[in-house]
């Protein structure tokens, strides 16, 4: 059948070319414009559809993942679930490590997708997941781990389509903030910024992680995941669980938008910013949409309440 | 006096203490006089005399590596944050 010129051919060729709206009413004031790329419009709901397509194809088309192969990736949900949808259209089974203190919705949404799920220790956080899986990758060969903290697949996704559409949606951008999980987007979109607009600023929004989710047993059991290229960063700023909070709600009272919990952090961080600056633009990435988190109930109870339970979750 | 805040995985050294209260005027004087009151916890936060790559410093939500460093400056208000470096989530 011939492809139909206003229609991808595959989900999988849904994935990108994301809205990206202007935050008239949060914006602090006159002098700053704030836009938003609205991330969660991909196919499963997240950013993370770019890098699990990105990882895929890398790996198929330089042999290292071969035909009907699993994949097998620590995860705590959004990739996962990117890489589940992606391997059923693709016909590569998937497991994913995932730390047993996500949302159910998570957990749900892996299995609807058809993937294996392993739970890791969510006192472990994101590095229990990663050492488990690389434990189990140890001892089976037959499995493939793309390792989004370590493949630079990751950051050349968002190097190639990310960057790339931000540019042509605000080509006056000055200051872009994303939140920092793998580090793929922050690498990718700046590198894309530093060659195309170097004077625009890059900024990381960081969670301050929970008491109990530091459960490490030493501070080597901490890394810096090799994908992030810190050079690219013009700054970095801790947010708060309550913080992000208190942004995510602002987003969708004030702006309309139902995003995820790494969402309001971002936004927080740029708010911050855009108050500092007497005149500018600012592109803040949301990473995905609120319906990961509906369980949570991140929308309505009391803040400090939340603050408290936050404190052992998952939620980035 | 500012306060530095110890995270779990230090704690041992501080006897279970979450912060500990120094004075100084940048952010290395306040680890000087934290590392004088806990020895110990240089070893473990520092490398040849420079930061550990497994831990990050903040001074209230900012990281001092964008900023000026161990010599960004911290007054009596301030909380410097010492963080271990950990995977991201978002993943």
């Amino acid at each position: 059948m011939p492809a139909l010129a206003g229609a991808a051919r595959d989900l999988v060729d849904a994935i990108g070319s994301t809205p990206m709206v202007e935050l008239t009413r949060l914006a602090p004031h006159d002098g700053v414009r704030l836009f938003a790329k609205l991330e969660g419009n991909n196919p499963t709901g997240s950013v993370k559809d770019r890098v699990a397509r990105a990882m895929i194809e890398s790996a198929l088309a330089d042999g290292t993942l071969r035909p009907r192969q699993t994949i097998l990736e620590p995860s705590s949900g959004n990739t996962g679930i990117s890489l589940a949808m992606i391997g059923s259209r693709l016909g590569h089974p998937v497991r994913v490590v995932l730390p047993d203190n996500t949302t159910p919705e998570r957990e749900q949404l892996l299995r609807i997708y058809g993937a294996e799920i392993i739970f890791s220790a969510g006192a472990e956080g994101s590095n229990g997941a990663v050492r488990l899986a690389a434990e189990l990758a140890a001892h089976d060969a037959t499995l493939f781990v793309p390792d989004q903290y370590g493949n630079p697949a990751n950051p050349r996704a968002h190097e190639l389509t990310t960057g790339p559409e931000i540019l042509a949606q605000v080509p006056e951008l000055d200051v872009f903030v994303a939140g920092l999980g793998t580090g793929g987007t922050l690498t990718g979109v700046g590198r894309c910024l530093r060659r195309e607009r170097p004077s625009a600023r890059v900024i990381a929004a960081e969670p301050l992680p929970g008491e109990r989710v530091q459960g490490l047993r030493s501070l080597e059991d901490g890394f810096v995941p090799p994908v992030l290229d810190e050079s690219v960063l013009d700054d970095r700023y801790l947010v708060a669980n309550r913080d992000a909070v208190i942004g995510l709600r602002r987003l969708l009272r004030e702006e309309g938008i139902f995003a995820g919990l790494s969402s309001g952090a971002a936004v927080t961080v740029a708010l911050r910013v855009a108050r500092e600056m007497k005149s500018g633009t600012i592109v803040v990435l949301l990473a995905d949409g609120g319906w990961k988190y509906l369980s949570a109930d991140l929308w309505t109870r009391p803040v400090d309440e939340l603050d408290e339970e936050l404190d052992g979750a998952l939620l980035w | 006096m500012t306060t530095v805040r110890i995270p779990p995985v230090l704690r041992d050294v501080t006897g279970g203490s979450r912060a500990v209260d120094v004075t100084g005027a940048t952010v290395a004087e306040a680890l000087e006089a934290l590392f004088s009151r806990h020895p110990s916890l240089r070893e473990r936060v520092t490398d040849d005399g420079r930061l550990s790559r497994f831990i990050n410093v903040y001074v209230n939500d900012r990281d001092v590596r964008y900023r000026e460093g161990l010599e960004t400056p911290v007054g009596p208000d301030d909380t410097v944050i010492l963080l271990p470096a950990m995977a991201g989530g978002g993943g």
